[in-house]
C-alpha cells in the first residue's frame, strides 16, 4: 500500500520537479519568468504531436523541449533585449501557450498517445519495495533526478555557475567584470524553457498518455512556488516537489478511505501549504537572503 | 488607409453575399460549456450536431461556440444566435438555466432547448438523459466481475445527477453482491486528467480493481489498463483508449433527440416540453460489452432489455444509509426524487454534504 | 555586428503615441497570418474580429458590459504595479468579494430596501480587500512573495465558493443544484440603456476617472510613482514602502470584490460555483495594456473585451477555433511591451567596423 502511494507521488511529482529545477536556474540568473504554464502546455501539445507523428517517445520528448525552447526565446528576447517588463511578459507567455497549444492539438484530440516506456534496471528492480520505487520509473524519472545533480554542481561547482550566479545577485558587478550579462541570462531562459517542455512532455506522454486541452491545470504555477519553496537551492526542491505531489495524492486517498471533510478543502490543501512554507521560509531572514538572487526580476541594460 | 478599409468592407460584402446565396431553412446552433474536443460531455453533444448536418444536409445550418462561461458570457452567446437568425438553439449546461430563459423572453419566435435544466417556457424545452439506468448495468457488471469487492467511484460534484448514478450503481451492484463495497472519491472538477488519474491511481491501491467515473476525461481508464485493472467508458466508446480495460461505456447519444427537435422546428410542429429520456429511445447507448465472460455478458444484456422494456433501476425497496424507506419493494420513484437526488443508499461509505 | 539599446534622454513622447498604434498593427498582422492558416479570408476574419462587433449596437453594449470589470480590477492593480507590488491575485479577489456582497441576499432574502444594495457593495469591497491584505501582510510582516501568496489564494478563493454554493449557501427551493437563491429586485444592479450594460460601468467609469486624477495631481499619486520609480528616493521623502503596499494591495482588493458584487448582482442575479470567466487575469493584461493608467485601461479594457466578442463572432461565424482569442490576447500584450521599449530606447546597430573606427571600445 505504502508502495503503491509512493508510486503515485512519483508520478505526480516529477513534472513539478523538471519545471522546477529550469526556473530554478532562470531565477538564479535573475530573471523571472512567469510564463512556465504557457511553455509547459506548449512541450505538452508538441511533445505529443511529435510523438504521435513519428511514432517515436524519444522525438516526442524532443519536439517538446525544442518548443519549451522557442516559448523562452520569444520571452528572453523581450525581457533581455528589449528589456520589457518581465511579470507581464511571462503572463503574456502563458496567455498565447495556453491559446497556441489548444490550435495546435485540435487534430489530436481523441487520439490515443503513446507511453514512454519504463526501464526496468536488471537485478535492483527485482529488490522488494526499494526495486519497484527506484529501479522500476520511466525514464524522465531518472532523467528528473539527474537534472537535480547537474544543476547544483553546475551552480556550485563549476566556473559557469559561478558567473551565473554573480549575474543574478549583482549584473553591474559582474558586466564590470567583463562578462555578458545578457548572454548568460538569455542561456539560463533557455534552459529553464527546455525544462517546462520536457515537464510537459512528462504530462502529454508519461502522466496521461493524452492531449488534452489545458492539461497542465497550473502545474507551472505550482512549480514557480516551488522554486521559492526551496529557497533557491536545487535539492530541496526535490522535497517540494515530492511533498506536493504527496499532498496531492494523500487528499485522494484521504477521501477512499473516508475521512469526512469537504473536498473542496482537502483540494485547497497544496495552495494553502504552499502559502504557509513560503511565509516559513522567507520569514527566516537569514536562510532567504543568502540564496535569494539579489537581482531577481530587475532589468539589466548595459551602461555606455 | 481608406483605401485599404474600403478593399476589406468590399471583400467582406461579397464574402457575405456569397454566403447568403445558398440559405438554408433553419439555422441550428449550440452553445457548449467545454471544448469540443473534451471526448466527453461536448464531443458527444457536438457529434449530435454533426448528425444534425448530415441528416438535413443543405436544409439546415449549424453553428457552435465552445468554451463558452456560465454567466454573462453565456448570456451573450446565446442572444449572439438568437440574433443571427437561428431558428433553435440548444444550451448545453445545467448553469445556462437562466440566461437561457432570460434570452428567451427577448426572442419569443427562437425555439430554445437547455439540456439538464428544470425551468421550461412556451419557447423553452428542456431535455436530459436518463443515464443512471447505465449505471445500474455497470454497477451489475462491476459486482460479477470484482475479485475484492470493492468499485472505486470519481466522482465530480455533488449534484444530484452524480448522486443518482452512484446510487444506481450501488443498487445494480447490490442485485448482483449485496455485500458490494464502493469507494467514492470526489475531484472537484469535470475534466482533469492528470487528477482523476491519481484519483483511480489511489482508488486501485485502495483495493478497488473496477473503476467507474463520473467525469468526462480518458485518463481513469488509461489507468486501469495499466495496472490490469478494469473499468467504464464515459460520455462515449472510449475503448480505443483501453483496450483491455473497458467492459463497456455508458454514451449520451443526442443525435436522435437533436434530429427529432430540428425536423419538429421544420414542421412547425415544436413545443415546449421536458424531455427525460434513456435506453429505450436509445438516448442512452451502452457501447458494445468487451473484455468480459459470456454469463455477463448476457446479464448485462438481459437487464438492458429489462430497462428498454419499462423497467426503473430506482424500483423499492430503495433504504438510505440512515435507514430510512425510500421507496418499498416494488414501488418505483417518481421523477422528481431521481432529478433531485442528494441522498445515498445504504451500503455506500461516504457523506454527501447536505 | 549586433541591435544595442540606447536609452534616450527623455521619453519619446511622440513613440509614446506611436508603440500602441504600431503594436495593434503587428497584431492585426499576426492575426491575418493566422486566420490564413486556419484556412479563413485573412481580410473576412480580421472584419469579423475586430470591425463586426462595433457596427451593432448590441455587440457593442456586450462589449462594454464584458469590458467592465475588467477596467474596474486593472484600476486597483495598476496601482499595484505602479508601486512595484505584484498583485496576480485580482481573481480570488474578485470572487471572495462577490461573496461578501452576496452574503446579504442570500442569507437575509427579506432584507429588501434601498439600503441594500449599497451595502452589498460596501461589503464586497471590504471583501475583496481584506483577501487581498492577506498576501499585502504576509509581505510587510514576513518577507513572503506576495506574486505566489496573491496566487495561490485564487485557488482557496474558487474553492471556498463552489463550496459555498454546494453547500450552505445553496437554493433551498434549487432541487440541490448548485446555485444560490436568485437576488431580490432590491439587490439587483439596474440595467441602463435597457440593454446588457448595468450600472455598473457609470461607476466604473467614474471611478477610474477620479483614481486618474489622484495619480496625476495627489500627493497619494505622486507617492506611488515615486515609490514604485525608486524606493530609495521614496523612503527619504518619508514615504513607507510596507504602508503603500497595504494601501495599494487593499485598493487593488476594494475595486476587484466591488467589480465581483456588481458582476454576481446585475449579470448572474446568484451565485454559481464558478462566477468569473477569469476577469482577474485578463485585468493583468488590460492593466498593462493600458500603461497603468487608468484612462489607458478604460480604452484598453474595451480593446480586449472586443478580442472576446470578436473571438466568438469568427468561432460561429467562420468556424474557427475560440482559442485564436487568446492567441490574439497573448500576442497583442507581447506586442506592447515589445513596442513600449522604444518609448525609453533607442535600437541602435553597432558593427565591431563602426566601434573601431570611431575609436569606442567595442562590447562584447
Amino acid at each position: 500500500m505504502f508502495e503503491a502511494i509512493l508510486l503515485t507521488v512519483i508520478t505526480a511529482a516529477t513534472p513539478l520537479l523538471i519545471a522546477a529545477i529550469g526556473e530554478l536556474v532562470v531565477e538564479r540568473s535573475g530573471v523571472l519568468n512567469l510564463g512556465v504554464e504557457g511553455m509547459m502546455i506548449m512541450g505538452a501539445v508538441v511533445g505529443f504531436a511529435v510523438a504521435n507523428q513519428t511514432g517515436s517517445g524519444a522525438l516526442g520528448v524532443v519536439g517538446a523541449i525544442l518548443a519549451g525552447m522557442a516559448m523562452s526565446a520569444l520571452f528572453g528576447f523581450l525581457v533581455l533585449f528589449l528589456v520589457a517588463n518581465q511579470v507581464a511578459t511571462g503572463l503574456a507567455l502563458t496567455i498565447l501557450g495556453i491559446g497556441l497549444s489548444g490550435m495546435i492539438g485540435e487534430a489530436f484530440i481523441g487520439v490515443p498517445g503513446l507511453k514512454i516506456p519504463e526501464l526496468y534496471i536488471p537485478v535492483l528492480s527485482d529488490i522488494p519495495f526499494i526495486g519497484p520505487v527506484f529501479f522500476q520509473q520511466d525514464a524522465l524519472v531518472y532523467l528528473s533526478f539527474a537534472l537535480v545533480g547537474l544543476v547544483a554542481y553546475g551552480l556550485f561547482r563549476t566556473r559557469m555557475g559561478l558567473v551565473l550566479r554573480a549575474v543574478g545577485d549583482n549584473h553591474g558587478s559582474a558586466h564590470a567584470l567583463g562578462f555578458s550579462v545578457i548572454k548568460v541570462r538569455f542561456l539560463a531562459v533557455l534552459f529553464g524553457g527546455a525544462c517546462a517542455g520536457l515537464a510537459g512532455a512528462y504530462m502529454s506522454l508519461a502522466y496521461t498518455p493524452q492531449w488534452v486541452e489545458n492539461m497542465t491545470a497550473g502545474r507551472g504555477w505550482i512549480a514557480l512556488a516551488l522554486v521559492v519553496f526551496a529557497s533557491w537551492l536545487p535539492f530541496r526542491v526535490i522535497i517540494g516537489a515530492y511533498l506536493f505531489g504527496a499532498v496531492g495524492v494523500l487528499n485522494l486517498h484521504a477521501q477512499a478511505i473516508e475521512l469526512d471533510i469537504p473536498s473542496q478543502f482537502l483540494s485547497s490543501l497544496p495552495y494553502l501549504a504552499t502559502i504557509v512554507v513560503l511565509v516559513l521560509i522567507s520569514a527566516n531572514r537569514r536562510l532567504t537572503l543568502v540564496n535569494t538572487p539579489a537581482c531577481l526580476g530587475k532589468p539589466f541594460v548595459p551602461d555606455r | 488607409m481608406k483605401k485599404f478599409l474600403k478593399a476589406t468592407v468590399a471583400a467582406v460584402a461579397f464574402a457575405a453575399a456569397g454566403s447568403a446565396a445558398q440559405a438554408a431553412d433553419l439555422k441550428a446552433c449550440f452553445v457548449y460549456v467545454g471544448p469540443v474536443g473534451d471526448f466527453g460531455w461536448t464531443y458527444q453533444h457536438d457529434q449530435g450536431r454533426l448528425a444534425v448536418e448530415e441528416h438535413f444536409g443543405d436544409r439546415v445550418e449549424t453553428a457552435y461556440l465552445e468554451s463558452v462561461a456560465e454567466g454573462p458570457d453565456a448570456e451573450r452567446a446565446i442572444e449572439r444566435f438568437a440574433r443571427e437568425g437561428c431558428g433553435i438553439i440548444f444550451t448545453t449546461s445545467f448553469g445556462y438555466m437562466n440566461p437561457t430563459i432570460k434570452v428567451a423572453k427577448k426572442f419569443p419566435d427562437v425555439k430554445f432547448e437547455h439540456a439538464t435544466g428544470y425551468k421550461t417556457a412556451d419557447n423553452v424545452a428542456t431535455y436530459n438523459s436518463k443515464f443512471h439506468q447505465g449505471r445500474y448495468i455497470i454497477g451489475q457488471i462491476a459486482a460479477k466481475q470484482s475479485k475484492t469487492g470493492t468499485a472505486g467511484y470519481i466522482a465530480s460534484f455533488p449534484i444530484p445527477e452524480v448522486v443518482s448514478g452512484i446510487n444506481a450503481f450501488m443498487l445494480g451492484a447490490q442485485s448482483v453482491n449485496p455485500d458490494f463495497k464502493v469507494k467514492v472519491v470526489w475531484v472537484n472538477t469535470w475534466f482533469d486528467p492528470g487528477k482523476e488519474a491519481d484519483a483511480a491511481k489511489a482508488l486501485i491501491d485502495q483495493g478497488a480493481d473496477v473503476i467507474s467515473q463520473h467525469t468526462d476525461s480518458t485518463a481513469p481508464l488509461q489507468v486501469a489498463q495499466e495496472r490490469g485493472v478494469h473499468g467504464f467508458g464515459q460520455a462515449s466508446d472510449m475503448i480505443n483508449f483501453a483496450k483491455d480495460a473497458q467492459y463497456t461505456a455508458i454514451i449520451d447519444d443526442w443525435a436522435p433527440y437533436y434530429i427529432h427537435r430540428v425536423e419538429e422546428v421544420l414542421n412547425g410542429t415544436w413545443e415546449s416540453h421536458s424531455s427525460w429520456e434513456g435506453l429505450a429511445e436509445g438516448h442512452v447507448v451502452m457501447a458494445p460489452y468487451t473484455n468480459l465472460p459470456e454469463d455477463v455478458v448476457a446479464m448485462a444484456e438481459a437487464t438492458e432489455q429489462k430497462i428498454i422494456d419499462g423497467w426503473e433501476p430506482f424500483t423499492g425497496p430503495i433504504i438510505k444509509r440512515d435507514g430510512t424507506v425510500v421507496a418499498e419493494e416494488g414501488v418505483r420513484l417518481d421523477d422528481g426524487a431521481i432529478l433531485g437526488m442528494n441522498w445515498y443508499v445504504q451500503g455506500i461509505d461516504d457523506e454527501l454534504e447536505q | 555586428m549586433r541591435l544595442e539599446l540606447v536609452k534616450r534622454k527623455e521619453r519619446s513622447a511622440s513613440m509614446a503615441v506611436m508603440s500602441p498604434l504600431v503594436a495593434v498593427g503587428l497584431t492585426a498582422l499576426a492575426a491575418a497570418i493566422i486566420f490564413a492558416i486556419s484556412g479563413v479570408n485573412p481580410l473576412v476574419g480580421l472584419y469579423e474580429f475586430f470591425i463586426d462587433p462595433l457596427t451593432e449596437r448590441w455587440s457593442l453594449e456586450a462589449t462594454i458590459a464584458k469590458a467592465t470589470p475588467l477596467i474596474l480590477i486593472g484600476c486597483g492593480l495598476a496601482v499595484c504595479y505602479l508601486s512595484n507590488n505584484w498583485n496576480i491575485g485580482a481573481e480570488g479577489q474578485f470572487v471572495v468579494g462577490a461573496l461578501f456582497g452576496s452574503a446579504l441576499p442570500v442569507l437575509f432574502p427579506s432584507f429588501e430596501n434601498a439600503l441594500t444594495l449599497p451595502l452589498m457593495l460596501i461589503f464586497g469591497a471590504v471583501g475583496g480587500a481584506l483577501w487581498a491584505l492577506i498576501p499585502a501582510v504576509l509581505k510587510t510582516r514576513f518577507n513572503t512573495n506576495e506574486i505566489l501568496t496573491s496566487l495561490m489564494l485564487v485557488y482557496v478563493a474558487s474553492l471556498l465558493l463552489d463550496y459555498l454554493v454546494r453547500g450552505p449557501w445553496r437554493d433551498p427551493d434549487g432541487f440541490n443544484f448548485p446555485e444560490s437563491r436568485i437576488f431580490s429586485d432590491a439587490a439587483t444592479l439596474p440595467d441602463v440603456f435597457g440593454g446588457l450594460m448595468s450600472l455598473a460601468t457609470p461607476i466604473t467609469i467614474v471611478i477610474a476617472i477620479v483614481l486618474a486624477i489622484v495619480l496625476a495631481k495627489t500627493l497619494k499619486g505622486f507617492e506611488i510613482r515615486v515609490m514604485g520609480e525608486s524606493p530609495r528616493a521614496g523612503s527619504f521623502a518619508g514615504f513607507s514602502a510596507k504602508k503603500l503596499t497595504i494601501f495599494s494591495f487593499a485598493l487593488a482588493g476594494a475595486l476587484a470584490g466591488l467589480a465581483g458584487t456588481m458582476e454576481v448582482s446585475a449579470a448572474l442575479n446568484q451565485l454559481l460555483p464558478s462566477i468569473s470567466p477569469g476577469y482577474g487575469f485578463t485585468a493583468i493584461i488590460v492593466a498593462f495594456l493600458g500603461r497603468l493608467n487608468p484612462i489607458g485601461i478604460i480604452i484598453a479594457g474595451f480593446v480586449l473585451a472586443l478580442s472576446y466578442i470578436g473571438g466568438e463572432g469568427v468561432q460561429s461565424g467562420l468556424g474557427v477555433s475560440n482559442e485564436i482569442a487568446s492567441v490574439i490576447q497573448g500576442l497583442l500584450l507581447f506586442f506592447v511591451l515589445a513596442c513600449d521599449t522604444l518609448i525609453l530606447y533607442r535600437v541602435r546597430l553597432v558593427t565591431r567596423k563602426v566601434s573601431a573606427t570611431t575609436g569606442e571600445p567595442s562590447h562584447v
